[in-house]
């Protein structure tokens, strides 16, 4: 059989993902440091994992309503309307996804038609443009730079918009920069938006992980936003949950009611058990979060003071749990970055580029483990970096 | 104040620069603020978390918890007999306890022999000493917040995210 014929040239021409190359090395290094993963170090809270426990003891082990538990979408309208300040009925605006990823997924495929152009800020999470390029969508990539803070600006969008594009995806709070939109960053694009009938895929899966004083900000609670805009998010970083798929996304009934009847014939409905624990970890674990956030707000400043000690500037971003800083002073490619520090000192990071073109020069760096094991990783850096000069 | 000292008790060697980049402090400011921890009493010291068990397969290390009644003093309570105690060097810790018993102590001796010949021939014969409980640790999993047990091993592979 000749595969190659057979499979689907777009399935065939995703590109393999970046960062999977370098863990297929580390994976092979015994004493290698990984500062890698994007999923949290902490364990799900107990009173969750007790409720999945308990679900399966009760039997609860069928199918669900296809759209998910109702009890799971009233509290997630809840917990929306007390945390994010939106509005959305549980009954035609909710729907409970396998990991914010499968929201996404559907999203794009309820609006995206071939030749669509979807916009994509990057450096972003890598699943974007696949997902595009699956649908025969087109996609936009807009660069956002350091010196914005790696936020979008009205500007770049207004630019990238042309009478093609049907959505804009809005990673923020950004994995890999950490970046985030404020209110006014949001109103700017808002203005931008209002009147055409580019719509928003606003992926909001790190919305709790945000530092400082200001919370994160939703573009859908803006003026003449809410119609344009579906708001993905989901359990795996605020709770920890990253192993119980589940997501959600919220946005206008029509949208959500096609979204719901791919995700009807595609998945039926996701995982029992996790939504059963999901009820609780919206009912009870606001405070866990805030655990959460602020061991990961420790780490880091400790992050961002350390790479700028070491000349490797780095933006201080404000939300998620990486660090992106840059690898210039060293001479050397992120690729090449990388791959030497892997291989002289056994520390894995994952190259800027892997997000995007854009993201070259830099370098993504976790912060999703113990203090311990980031200390050792930043003395192996210095280590690096000061034989790279001498 | 509270958050150094909750950061020390987790790891009590991260240099000061370490701290005062988490705490957005100067190195000198942690400084300060640990001398005036240690003036307060709130800092009592750095110790190593060491698994005894595990050097030379724990031979010459035996821990015992010990239950004691005793009968107060009139006017210092349990003040005096405690005060006592806390002089043997065998005790590693004292505490007065709500409950079935008064105090409690965790001490440590090279062999069961010698933690039984100090409960026999010095705790008990004490005049406020009413009756003494020895319970000998077998196993260590987690003292002071940390595992004992083989650490876990970090599971986490997902490449894509």
């Amino acid at each position: 059989m000749d595969y190659e014929k057979l499979l689907a040239p777009a399935a065939q021409s995703m590109r393999p993902s970046g960062i999977r190359k370098f863990f297929d090395l580390a994976a092979d290094m015994p004493d290698c440091i990984s500062l890698g993963v994007g999923e949290p170090d902490f364990k799900t809270p107990w009173a969750i994992r007790d409720a999945g426990i308990r679900s399966l003891e009760r039997g609860h082990t069928r199918y669900t309503a296809n759209a998910g538990l109702k009890e799971l979408r009233v509290e997630i309208s809840r917990y929306l309307q007390r945390r994010m300040n939106l509005e959305y009925d549980p009954q035609d605006q909710l729907l409970v996804t396998v990991g914010g990823s499968e929201a996404i997924d559907l999203c794009i495929r309820a609006l995206v038609q071939p030749g669509d152009e979807v916009i994509i800020p990057e450096p972003c999470f890598v699943c974007y443009e696949p997902i595009t390029a699956l649908t025969g969508g087109v996609p936009v990539h807009l660069a956002t730079r350091p010196e914005d803070g790696f936020r979008l600006t009205a500007e770049s969008l207004k630019q990238a918009i042309t009478p093609k594009t049907k959505l804009l995806i809005l990673p923020f709070p950004n994995n890999p920069t950490g970046a985030v939109m404020r209110r006014q960053d949001l109103e700017e694009i808002a203005q931008v938006l209002r009147g055409t009938d580019v719509m928003v895929l606003s992926d909001e899966i790190y919305s709790e992980l945000t530092y400082g004083t200001e919370r994160h900000i939703s573009i859908a609670t803006l003026p003449g936003m809410y119609e344009r805009t579906v708001v993905v998010n989901g359990f795996s970083k605020a709770y920890a949950m990253t192993g119980w798929r589940l997501g959600y996304a919220a946005g206008p009934a029509p949208v959500i009611r096609i979204m719901t009847k791919i995700h009807q014939s595609c998945i039926m409905s996701a995982p029992t058990t996790s939504q059963y624990a999901a009820i609780v970890a919206m009912r009870e674990c606001d405070d866990q979060i805030e655990i959460m956030r602020r061991e990961y707000d420790h780490r880091r400043k400790l992050l961002v003071n350390s790479f700028n000690e070491m000349g490797m500037s780095c933006f201080e971003p404000q939300g998620a749990f990486y660090v992106f800083p840059s690898i210039q002073c060293s001479g050397l490619s992120s690729q090449e970055f990388c791959q030497r520090l892997l291989q002289e000192k056994r520390v894995a990071i994952v190259p800027g580029d892997a997000f995007g073109a854009c993201g070259e020069g830099h370098a993504r760096v976790s912060y999703a483990y113990s203090v311990d094991h980031l200390t050792e990783a930043l003395r192996r850096i210095r280590a690096f970096l000061a034989e790279l000069k001498g | 104040m509270e958050t150094l000292l909750s950061l020390l008790e987790k790891n009590a060697r991260l240099s000061t620069a370490e701290l005062g980049a988490m705490l957005e402090k100067s190195p000198e400011e942690i400084e300060q603020m640990m001398e005036l921890a240690k003036e307060k009493g709130y800092l009592r010291g750095y110790r190593a978390l060491v698994d005894w068990a595990r050097v030379n397969g724990g031979a010459d290390h035996v821990q015992a918890m010990i239950e004691l009644k005793v009968s107060p003093k009139k006017n210092r309570g349990f003040d005096e007999i405690a005060s006592t105690i806390a002089a043997f060097d065998e005790v590693q810790n004292l505490l007065l306890m709500s409950g079935g018993f008064d105090l409690m102590l965790i001490i440590t001796g090279k062999s069961f022999q010698e933690v039984a010949q100090f409960v026999a021939m010095r705790l008990a014969p004490l005049d406020d000493v009413l009756s003494t409980a020895t319970h000998f640790v077998l196993r260590t999993y987690k003292k002071d917040g940390a595992l004992y047990e083989d650490e876990e091993a970090d599971e986490r592979e997902c490449t894509v995210q």
